[in-house]
């Protein structure tokens, strides 16, 4: 489904390798010490950081020379994942039609995903007028409505607390098996990835590994994943 | 988009360069006279002293405006715009009726059996020059300050920062990324000082460059000196421009979530230094205002047939000139702001040259092909359009640059491209500084004497001319008439565009 073909990332001071491939519908972590490249890897599948060489695919198509917007896929950044200045109704209705002339039809679609994250009726409220958890789910609102195949989540909820990012963990994996997107998600918490996660890539030491299975991976860790996890 | 800026770009250099070259073919060369030498050192010295003496007095003005709300602070805002409202000659009449011979100090002066001081020379160009340049100064300095997020200041006070503290983490390093761009801008600006050198300056000590190209061509028709002290001119002022191209740098202040907190306002003598500096400036900006216009409202009645036609001439150059102006530096700084960095030369250029430069160029390009003064009004609204894009541009820029650092990607994901994120996004994000960049452009041009003075027959008339003309006449109190008629016009248009970007940022 996502194949990263030899790919070579790098810029000063870094590097990273990754050449394997996902299962379609598969929730898949990102683990690994900070500075390892998780975001480069993720800003790298989602266009706003060319590697020097490789490919990656979805499918047979190739994405080099796709602009981040045509990429078959959606990205939550850590933050800033809502325009300020647009209301919630109008920061999701852009993942149905980037120029936001919706019809009577998308509005109510719109009004529907609102209704699925729990913010039925805040529709008209700007992002500053609501909390850490409301804005998350709003994102990911947006990001049900795009439904592309693959879901990126670069630290999302990492300014949530714990219950909160539990239950964000719980919407992500409802949203993406019902679906069946892929779910490429960035956590620097074990704990993430066992909790949702079917696979999981290690990226240490330049390299992001392929995919294993997250039980096995924790069950029998190998020397890198060890010295992340201390133990 | 990016397209249409490099598009924009292009010609906007060609605009700027083909007069350049048609100046430099007619020059009959670089030979300098000890006047011209004596010129150029006169105009690099008052635009050095002129730019620093603004700078130096914008700064605490507005930090006082940053952090301190008191009753007619945004009226006071405004009114920072306005020595732009005033045309240059109004604003030196309101000096003179202040500091000149038989003006308001010397008249106490001399009652208290004191020495006179005089405007003239040196002192009077730097008095006219602060009096013009630092409320830009300030209003380029404020924007500065509230382009620190809110959240910034909340995060200081949480970890008890001193008002030097917050001086020394937030203020200075957002000082150190507005004050060479505000330097070099006022810098260039005296650079081309021509209405406040013919009336306060002149004779051999002090007479700019820009004067001297005046005379040149009026006094001497020598259009071949003419050419060349243009050309001594733009290779002063290219350097300038260069100067400031350098001296704008990256902004790296991240994005506030648009919560609106008050900005922490000490007491102590902090408070007494802005209240000292608000004070100051708002003497100092309607002083020589209200002793030029106040006494001519009484002759508004009685206003002669030829300044209406002349009014709607104005109104037109400046309206266009405005949309021109607005058009090229929104398209111009969001490509900058995307990496396209050649664009900035583009849109600073301009500063390199002044109106009588351009005016000169195209006089001489247009001369063998039609009579130029049947195109005096749609090259004065070109001009007009050439010398505001380097301040509508400089406005821009730094917005623009946060703009895209903090939601170009998140943009960019969700395909938000071409007019989508024009209205969603820059529009929105960028009204403030654009409504401004709009009020300035128009305050500008409406009150704009240079090339129009070059162009202009008979029945082509801006209303600053008019004015020109009348006081040429002798019919001062007609032409303090008229030049309420045109502040209140130039004024009435700042307010509008201003006010309109400021309600409209979201």
């Amino acid at each position: 489904m996502l194949r990263l073909e030899a790919v070579e990332l790098a810029q000063e001071g870094f590097h990273l390798s990754a050449d394997w491939e996902l299962p379609q519908g598969a929730i898949v972590a990102v683990i690994g010490p900070s500075g390892a490249g998780k975001s480069s890897l993720l800003s790298a599948i989602a266009g706003f950081f060319p590697p020097v060489s490789g490919e990656i695919y979805v499918g047979e198509q190739s994405l080099s020379g796709l602009s981040p917007g045509a990429r078959p896929l959606t990205i939550l950044f850590q933050d800033q994942n809502l325009f300020p200045h647009l209301t919630l109704a109008e920061n999701i209705g852009l993942g149905l039609h980037p120029s936001l002339k919706l019809s009577k039809a998308e509005q109510a679609r719109v009004a529907e995903v609102l209704e699925q994250v729990d913010l039925a009726g805040l529709g008209e409220r700007k992002p500053a007028q609501l909390s850490g958890g409301q804005l998350a789910r709003a994102a990911l609102a947006r990001a049900m409505l795009r439904a592309r195949p693959i879901l990126l989540l670069d630290e999302p909820f990492a300014a949530l607390g714990p219950a909160l990012k539990i239950e964000m963990l719980a919407l992500v994996e409802k949203v993406a098996r019902a679906s069946g997107a892929t779910v490429l998600m960035v956590t620097h918490d074990p704990a993430d990835a066992q909790r949702i996660a079917d696979l999981t890539v290690l990226v240490s030491d330049g390299t992001a590994h392929a995919p294993a299975p997250t039980e096995a991976l924790f069950a029998n860790p190998p020397a890198a994943l060890q010295a992340y996890l201390g133990q | 988009m990016a397209k249409l800026a490099v598009a924009i770009g292009l010609f906007a250099l060609i605009l700027v360069t083909a007069p350049l070259v048609a100046v430099a073919y007619r020059a009959g060369g670089l030979g300098l006279s000890a006047a011209d030498w004596s010129a150029l050192r006169f105009t690099l010295w008052q635009a050095l002293l002129s730019a620093i003496l603004s700078v130096l007095l914008a700064i605490p003005v507005a930090k006082a405006l940053s952090r301190r709300h008191f009753f007619g602070r945004s009226t006071l805002i405004t009114l920072l715009g306005a020595p732009f409202l005033l045309p240059v000659i109004v604003a030196v009449m309101g000096l003179l009726a202040l500091f000149g011979r038989s003006g308001v100090l010397n008249t106490a002066l001399s009652a208290l059996g004191l020495p006179t001081l005089s405007i003239y020379g040196l002192q009077g160009v730097l008095i006219a020059h602060v009096f013009l340049n630092f409320p830009l100064a300030t209003r380029m300095i404020l924007q500065g300050w509230q382009a620190i997020p809110a959240e910034r200041f909340r995060l200081a006070e949480s970890l008890s920062f001193t008002p030097r503290e917050i001086h020394r983490h937030l203020e200075r390093p957002m000082l150190i990324e507005v004050l060479p761009g505000t330097f070099a801008t006022i810098f260039a600006m005296c650079l081309t000082s021509f209405a406040v050198a013919l009336i306060l300056g002149g004779g051999p000590r002090a007479t700019t460059l820009e004067l001297a190209i005046y005379q040149a061509v009026r006094f001497e028709f020598d259009l071949a000196h003419a050419a060349g002290l243009a050309l001594l001119q733009v290779l002063v002022g290219g350097l300038a421009a260069l100067v400031a191209w350098i001296a704008a740098r990256q902004a790296g202040f991240g994005a506030g979530l648009d919560r609106r907190l008050p900005l922490p306002a000490p007491t102590g003598w902090r408070l007494w230094l802005d209240s000292t500096a608000i004070l100051f400036a708002t003497l100092f900006l309607l002083g020589p205002m209200l002793a030029v216009l106040l006494p001519a409202i009484s002759g508004l009645l009685d206003l002669p047939s030829q300044v209406w036609p002349a009014l709607a001439r104005s109104l037109a150059v400046a309206l266009g000139s405005t949309l021109l102006t607005c058009v090229t530096a929104l398209v111009l700084a969001l490509g900058a702001a995307r990496g396209q960095r050649w664009l900035d030369i583009a849109a600073t250029l301009p500063l390199a040259t002044s109106g009588l430069v351009l005016g000169t160029g195209l006089f001489v390009l247009l001369q063998p092909l039609i009579p130029p003064a049947s195109l005096a009004l749609p090259v004065t609204l070109l001009v007009n359009t050439l010398l505001a894009l380097p301040f509508a541009y400089r406005l821009l820029l730094p917005e623009a640059r946060a703009l895209e650092t903090d939601y170009g990607r998140l943009a960019d994901s969700l395909g938000l491209h071409g007019l989508a994120r024009l209205r969603l996004l820059s529009l929105p994000r960028l009204a403030r500084p654009l409504g401004f960049s709009a009020g300035l452009t128009a305050a500008l041009s409406m009150g704009d004497l240079g090339v129009i003075a070059l162009f202009a027959s008979e029945s082509q008339a801006t209303l600053p001319l008019v004015i020109q003309r009348l006081s040429g006449a002798y019919k001062q109190d007609v032409a303090a008439a008229a030049s309420v008629l045109l502040v209140a016009s130039s004024f009435a248009l700042f307010w509008l565009f201003d006010r309109k970007g400021r309600n409209a940022q979201a």
